[in-house]
């Protein structure tokens, strides 16, 4: 138990935490608006945005974590030499951040996707027989109840982006938790199965809120029909 | 002015009908749904369209406002061609109010926020406006009571009224109903059917597809009878009840109208 005391004053632990919600969050915001681009291209009548972004979300579901996130940092940062920052952290911050949102854009596209087959297309024939053009439809009337019928999914997707968020160790990301637990082996080998305890147990606190308040949202949020 | 706006309107319409299908052909695939569809509906009449299912009266109601697409011919909604895309549809649909079987209310918005909505994001109506007149539109249909109630909260033939309503909120200059009463319980058709009479005293046009064959006589100036996607006859409801001049619809009236 002494152990536990030890390494909480000897690492920063919860500064670790707190980095990998950080990118997170901002990881969870800008997917979610690449996701709402993808999928209103995928609904739209114009053949050419909809194969974009069918193509966009096969090529990112399909592709490991890890490669986008080593390449953003070989590939776009190494070899294209684009540059967030001058400052080393904030540049492979914001890589990691970049790598996550596009990854995680793919499922947040295929979770409103799967909300927006929960949507009558009867309440797409009203809006278009009323005069409403293809982007009032979309943003007034198959949006918002696609959202809430994609609650659910959209929830595993924030839950698997926050586990997923460990990854930006691979994009040189140096203070999140992943990076901090294998330091931590590194000098505590001895303390090991605390330290896997530790990391375990700091994500399952994370994450259960998250589970419940989504089951809570999406009975709250369903459209009654 | 207003004078000189209603000159030209009378004369428009002295020219040329409300609605007017000329060699309309439609497939589903291999299906034939539309055969040479012609029909021409002046302005202030009702039309009836009545036949068994699968005759395509659904799909004709809805390539009027282009909720599906045609194959070949034309369509004129005051004397303009009905627009492929874009603009210009949008702006036809908005001139024609539909009503559908399924009421399609938006789930997610209020009765006041159903009836409000297009006025207000097409037509530009300031809000209060809008209200105003969905309150009054409400009123007449009878459920301005339920105003701030989600859809689900209402019977089917609220549900249904307020649908009319929301069509009648942009001013359309014609209504199409397809089977509007066809999803609803026997005690709520009436509440609905009572609406479209009172429409109709107020010389809408209206092209309404139904099985309610005492409204068809009550109500329509016409009755279009069709089957296998053809149009077999047409006639006051008069002579089509009375003396249908097909085997074909006396079969179908003898099957309805026996019990």
């Amino acid at each position: 138990m002494s152990g536990f005391a030890d390494l909480f004053s000897q690492y920063d632990i919860l500064a670790a935490f707190l980095v990998n919600i950080e990118l997170t969050l901002w990881s969870a915001l800008l997917s979610l608006i690449l996701g709402v681009i993808l999928v209103t291209m995928r609904i739209s009548p114009i053949a050419s945005l909809r194969g974009f972004a069918a193509g966009w979300v096969e090529f990112f579901k399909n592709m490991p974590l890890t490669i986008i996130m080593v390449f953003m940092v070989l590939g776009v940062f190494g070899q294209l030499k684009f540059q967030f920052s001058d400052n080393f952290d904030t540049n492979f911050f914001w890589l990691a951040v970049t790598g996550l949102s596009v990854y995680t854009s793919a499922f947040v596209c295929e979770s409103l996707r799967s909300g927006i087959n929960t949507v009558p297309l009867g309440q797409a024939e009203a809006a278009r027989s009323l005069g409403l053009n293809f982007f009032q439809s979309a943003s007034i009337i198959i949006l918002p109840q696609a959202f809430r019928g994609a609650v659910a999914p959209l929830g595993n997707t924030l839950i698997a982006l926050l586990k997923n968020s460990t990854v930006a160790a691979a994009a040189s990301v140096a203070t999140e938790t992943s990076s901090l637990m294998s330091t931590m082996i590194e000098y505590n080998a001895n303390l090991i199965v605390t330290i896997f305890l530790i990391f375990a147990l700091g994500y399952v606190i994370m994450i259960i809120p998250i589970g419940l308040l989504t089951t809570y949202l999406s009975n709250k949020l369903a459209v009654r029909r | 002015m207003t004078e000189n706006t209603d000159a030209v309107t009378a004369a428009e319409t002295a020219d040329h009908p409300l609605v007017e299908l000329s060699h309309v052909e439609k497939h589903f695939g291999e299906l034939h749904v539309l055969k040479d569809i012609n029909l021409k509906v002046g302005k202030g009449e009702v039309l009836v369209i009545i036949g068994p299912s699968g005759s395509g009266k659904s799909t004709l109601c809805r390539t009027i406002n282009r909720l599906e697409s045609i194959d070949s011919g034309d369509i004129r909604i005051d004397g303009q061609p009905l627009p492929q895309e874009g603009k210009e549809l949008t702006k036809l649909r908005a001139e024609v109010g539909m009503v559908f079987q399924s009421f399609n209310l938006f789930a997610h918005k209020t009765i006041l926020d159903n009836v409000t909505l297009a006025p207000r994001k097409v037509r530009k109506i300031p809000k209060a406006e809008a209200e105003k007149e969905a309150m009054e539109l409400l009123a007449r249909v009878g459920v301005d009571s339920q105003a701030n109630k989600l859809p689900a909260q209402l019977s089917g033939g609220q549900q249904q009224r307020v649908a009319i309503a929301r069509s009648l909120a942009m001013h359309p200059k014609v209504m199409l109903f397809d089977e509007p009463t066809s999803a609803l319980d026997p005690e709520m058709i009436n509440e609905v059917l009572d609406v479209m009479v009172d429409l109709a005293k107020e010389d809408m046009t209206m092209i309404v597809v139904t099985h309610e064959m005492g409204f068809a006589r009550q109500v329509a100036d016409r009755v279009v009878f069709m089957a296998d996607g053809e149009i077999l006859e047409q006639g006051t409801p008069d002579e089509f009840f009375s003396h249908p001049k097909t085997e074909r619809a006396r079969d179908f009236l003898s099957k309805i109208l026996e019990h």
